[in-house]
């Protein structure tokens, strides 16, 4: 290959460039337990962006990946709280609450996926109200204030949090195993590929026989489960869910998505991409944290900068080919 | 009041008919005051036969209406408000049965506004306790009830103009940082590294973290760095792992918000560096202050910025109502150190906060 892909490449060298620029910035970037906050922080946007991912390729967007994710997380505690009272075994206890939240996080896609198929309304307005809804639910719920955990089943749950297998933490191989089932997913199967064809054009895609409703209300559900186990992961860090919880990480999957290089308006996606742009969003807070150089009050210019570069890489390039 | 009902008003009271000027009075409820006022345009003379009326009838007959307008539940200190707010009505109400407190909660500026609207045309209150979402929208819709004769009790967030309220109850921000300075200060006999994890860039987040670095000068305690952690409990935790991970050693965290210190305390335990540290939080948030009262070593005190200050609001407003005391004034709480012998005066387990 005689000339760098940019499209493919762009997110990449975003990525290795602030990694330098991190160990620039301080000596402590590089160090293990650094990194693998990093990794484990951006493992709830990571997977939530994976299923954003499946979505936006599709031509569609979801705005209520937050207030889902509050909500679920509110739904387990008050259900793990709630069978402290029947059940002995915290294990079997956890194990329940697991189930529960991907029940609830699939019921949750496919209603915005109906609501958008079926009922034919925009996915921006059918999901900016389940965003309303789970968000007041969940506040609702906790009675303006916090939902905690019980503490001795906190304890218990926290290891999927803060335990760790082969020196990563469990969060990063989640993120891991399900950035891998969604490569496969998008881009070795059938489904991936009607995927690409809806988002491209839809009544091409109707005529060519493919189920378009069924293909789009299938990615809302993949959304809503990705969601689901987001959650599962993000209860165990601080056992308590609030108003407050998720708040933007909608916003913050849709860039990852596309500072990836997915097409904000369908029909192309990639998974990798996503990966890396979630690890772009959490870098850049975590270099920020560790300098004092940059005032306070432009941290949000600097992150905006940042996105655009990032993005610029691979458009610009895109661009000067058509 | 129509003009037809204000004639009404001044028929009936030359005839000095009591019942009737009740059943009016209570027709037209808040609006009395009001009409009053607009009445002595017309005649000074039918003003103070009115007023002498009113002064007669009013607390003992006359349903005396409270307006209660606070921001909504979004947040764990929110929450509290609404709950000290929930718990004073139903206290209010129950001693006092010829007053009604009315209270609406609003998620912005302008759904507050609205909230005031309401209040004064179907509600007609006679007195308004109100926790501003924000100062400056609000200043010209409190201003216009004001002039309609409202009673106006400012809680918290000052308007912006100056002599609008008759009440003002506010905790103090610039106090609660300098106390938690002064412990800081005292507690590393002036000597040591801290970092701080403040709120948001807003005037309250400027006049606290001011009022601590105020505590802090001529000690040498060195601050290594303070960063934004939006007063939640997931911000709370990435800033403070970042922290950790850039500074080996740490005497001490001021977290400013007891949402922000639930986050540090994981991170902090995350690390296995409890030892070496201690924290400080703020508000009086139930579940920090369960720690200090348990004796928790990492979190030994709390500081105080309690969301009950709307209760001091009501109960003081509804005081003018229901008597002639003169309360008139600025009302600032103090933000005492919560420590373990005085935890369980500000524990309260039924507050979501």
């Amino acid at each position: 290959m005689t000339k760098i892909d940019f499209k493919t490449a762009g997110p990449f060298i975003a990525l290795i460039a602030l990694f330098i620029l991190g160990i620039f910035v301080n000596d402590a970037f590089l160090s293990a337990g650094n990194v693998s906050n990093i990794l484990a922080r951006s493992s709830f946007i990571g997977i939530v962006a994976i299923g954003a991912t499946f979505v936006i390729t599709t031509g569609g967007i979801d705005l209520s990946v937050g207030s889902m994710a509050a909500f679920i997380s509110g739904c387990m505690i008050l259900l793990m709280n709630a069978l402290m009272a029947t059940i002995d075994s915290l294990v079997t206890i956890i194990f329940l609450a697991i189930v529960a939240s991907a029940a609830i996080g699939g019921l949750a896609g496919m209603i915005n996926g109906l609501l958008t198929t079926k009922a034919k309304i925009e996915a921006f307005i059918v999901t900016l109200g389940t965003m309303g809804i789970y968000r007041s639910l969940v506040t609702y719920m906790a009675d303006g204030g916090t939902l905690s955990l019980n503490f001795t089943l906190g304890d218990v749950y926290s290891e999927v949090y803060y335990g760790t297998l082969l020196g990563l933490p469990y969060p990063v191989w989640v993120f891991l195993v399900v950035a891998v089932i969604g490569y496969v997913l998008l881009n070795m199967t059938v489904f991936g590929r009607h995927c690409f064809a809806v988002g491209s054009n839809e009544s091409v895609a109707h005529y060519s026989a493919i189920n378009v409703d069924r293909i789009k209300t299938a990615t809302y559900i993949l959304q809503g489960l990705c969601v689901s186990i987001a959650t599962i992961i993000y209860v165990p860090r601080l056992g308590s869910a609030s108003g407050q919880t998720g708040i933007l990480w909608e916003l913050e999957a849709i860039a990852a998505v596309i500072i990836g290089g997915t097409m904000l308006k369908g029909g192309y996606g990639r998974i990798g991409g996503t990966v890396v742009g979630a690890l772009i969003l959490t870098l850049i807070g975590n270099i920020l944290n560790l300098t004092d150089a940059v005032s306070n009050y432009l941290n949000g210019a600097v992150q905006g900068v940042i996105v655009i570069v990032a993005v610029y890489l691979q458009r610009g390039a895109w661009r000067a080919k058509n | 009041m129509t003009n037809n009902e204000m004639k009404a008003v001044r028929a009936h009271s030359a005839r000095g008919n009591l019942g009737e000027i009740f059943r009016l009075s209570t027709l037209c409820a808040g609006s009395f005051m009001n009409a009053a006022c607009k009445l002595a345009k017309h005649s000074m003379l039918t003003l103070a036969a009115s007023s002498l009326l009113l002064a007669a009838v009013a607390p003992t007959l006359r349903a005396q209406t409270i307006g209660v307008s606070i921001p909504a539940a979004t947040h764990g200190w929110a929450g509290g408000l609404n709950f000290h707010a929930e718990q004073t009505k139903a206290r209010l109400e129950a001693a006092n049965p010829g007053l009604k407190v009315v209270l609406v909660t609003a998620n912005s500026a302008s759904e507050q506004a609205n909230d005031l609207e309401d209040l004064v045309a179907i509600h007609r209150m006679d007195a308004l306790v109100i926790l501003p979402f924000e100062s400056a929208p609000l200043t010209g819709p409190v201003r216009n009830t004001k002039r309609r004769g409202v009673f106006v009790t400012v809680v918290d967030r000052g308007l912006s103009e100056p002599g609008i309220h008759d009440v003002y109850v506010a905790g103090n921000n610039a106090e609660m940082g300098r106390v938690s300075g002064e412990y800081i200060k005292e507690r590393l006999d002036g000597n040591g590294k801290i970092v701080v994890l403040r709120g948001m860039p807003t005037v309250i987040d400027e006049q606290r973290f001011d009022g601590f670095m105020s505590a802090l000068e001529g000690s040498n305690v060195e601050v290594l760095d303070d960063q934004y952690a939006n007063w939640n409990r997931d911000d709370g935790f990435t800033v403070m792992q970042d922290f950790l991970s850039r500074f080996s050693e740490i005497d001490a965290v001021w977290a400013q918000d007891d949402d922000i210190a639930i986050g540090v305390i994981q991170a902090v335990r995350q690390a296995r560096r409890q030892e070496e540290l201690f924290i400080v939080g703020g508000g009086g948030m139930k579940d920090i202050v369960k720690r200090v009262m348990d004796g928790d070593e990492l979190t030994p005190v709390d500081v105080l910025y309690p969301p009950s200050m709307i209760s001091t609001a009501m109960e003081l407003t509804a005081l003018k109502l229901i008597s002639d005391t003169p309360i008139e004034g600025e009302y600032i709480l103090g933000s005492p150190l919560i420590t373990r012998e005085n935890a369980e005066d500000y524990y309260f387990p039924d507050s979501p906060f």
